[in-house]
């Protein structure tokens, strides 16, 4: 996928602000140098979920006003060489910057890092508009569930009315199975319906809990399997060719993943 | 496995189901649909007018919901509105 990538999903609590975490932790382990940018002004999450809460001075609103350059409102993560937060602003709301912004600071922020990761806000209003004002490729995240199927595909067809055409699904808390069982919309049946390439498929994983607790993201935990699953996703993103694990066979998930990787765990 | 059968029915066909069936709805009237009717209608007017005149003006195409299914069900169909103006004689297909 290009350089600058939006991370959305029309729908609330799939899971967007947890990938984009996982997903820039991910690229910098890979030896990238990344930014993470959060768009949900005056909801913002994306700073709690990487255990970066207390160490914001300054915020985008910030940056776009003219208060702070954009190096002192960037948040360098101290765990990860290589990673960036720029957070979101909490006390303005989504009118305080203009998609046209938006687009100037992206392009700012492309002169400085390997890959920019945009955390969209829930909905398609004017925070959706300037979370895809400078991206040039989207990953929308569903869960294989029939209000937030329906959500994403509203959403791929805004993306297309905003001319971004690299658009990948994440399927986020797959449950193999209910799916065998029939109690749960298949990988295959999401991807007929979306009609869209897949990026990636996270499995439901109690780590998940954890990782937000400790703000900690799953994706560099060698234990989980939704970190494994991360992991593999990042290599997609970055062009490598790494099949989608069959989901309905009997030794699981995890057993798929681990084989992937080489089972050198 | 039948309705009357032992085993429950999937629920993921009927969320299947139920999804395409939304989603038609849903994508009339969005920016890509009409995107798609424009590209359809010119695709269709290209063909028409090989073996017929028509008013291209006038020509309709749409993609509308109707409650022809009965019980209140809900359908959608396409509906077009293709004005002929001269039916041009078939010289090419006379064999």
């Amino acid at each position: 996928m290009q350089n600058v990538i939006v991370v959305t999903s029309g729908k609330g609590g799939v899971g967007k602000t947890t990938t984009s975490a996982n997903i820039g932790v991910g690229l910098v382990r890979e030896g990238h140098k990344v930014v993470l940018v959060d768009t949900d002004i005056g909801l913002r999450n994306l700073d709690v979920v990487l255990g970066l809460e207390n160490r914001i001075v300054y915020d985008l609103v910030d940056v776009v006003e003219g208060t702070c350059r954009l190096k002192q409102a960037l948040i360098k993560d101290k765990r990860y060489d290589g990673l960036f937060l720029l957070p979101a602003a909490q006390t303005r709301d989504k009118m305080a910057v203009s998609p046209d912004q938006m687009k100037v600071l992206i392009e700012d922020l492309e002169k400085e890092f390997d890959y920019i990761i945009i955390d969209c806000p829930a909905g398609i209003e004017q925070g959706f508009k300037n979370a895809v004002a400078g991206a040039k490729s989207a990953i929308v995240v569903t869960v294989p569930e029939v209000s937030s199927v329906r959500d994403a595909d509203r959403i791929i067809g805004l993306l297309s009315a905003s001319e971004i055409d690299d658009v990948k699904l994440l399927v986020n808390r797959m449950r193999p199975d209910l799916a065998k069982k029939g109690d749960m919309l298949s990988i295959d049946d999401v991807i007929e319906i979306l009609g869209v390439g897949l990026i990636g498929v996270i499995p439901e994983d109690e780590m998940i809990f954890r990782a937000s607790n400790l703000g900690e993201p799953a994706v560099g935990d060698d234990k989980s399997k939704a970190g494994a699953a991360y992991r593999a996703t990042v290599k997609r993103i970055m062009g490598e060719d790494i099949p989608i694990g069959v989901f309905e066979e009997k030794d699981g998930f995890l057993a798929k993943v681990k084989k992937l990787f080489g089972g050198n765990r | 496995m039948g309705l009357f059968g032992k085993k429950r029915e999937r629920s993921s066909s009927i969320a299947k189901d139920r999804l395409k069936l939304v989603l038609v709805y849903d994508r009339t009237g969005t920016s890509s649909n009409n995107a798609m009717i424009e590209m359809m209608k010119r695709d269709i007017l290209r063909v028409i007018s090989e073996y017929i005149e028509i008013d291209e003006d006038e020509f309709e195409l749409d993609i509308k919901n109707s409650a022809m299914g009965g019980e209140g069900t809900v359908t959608s169909e396409i509906v077009a509105n293709i004005p002929i103006k001269r039916i041009k004689r078939m010289s090419r297909n006379q064999y």
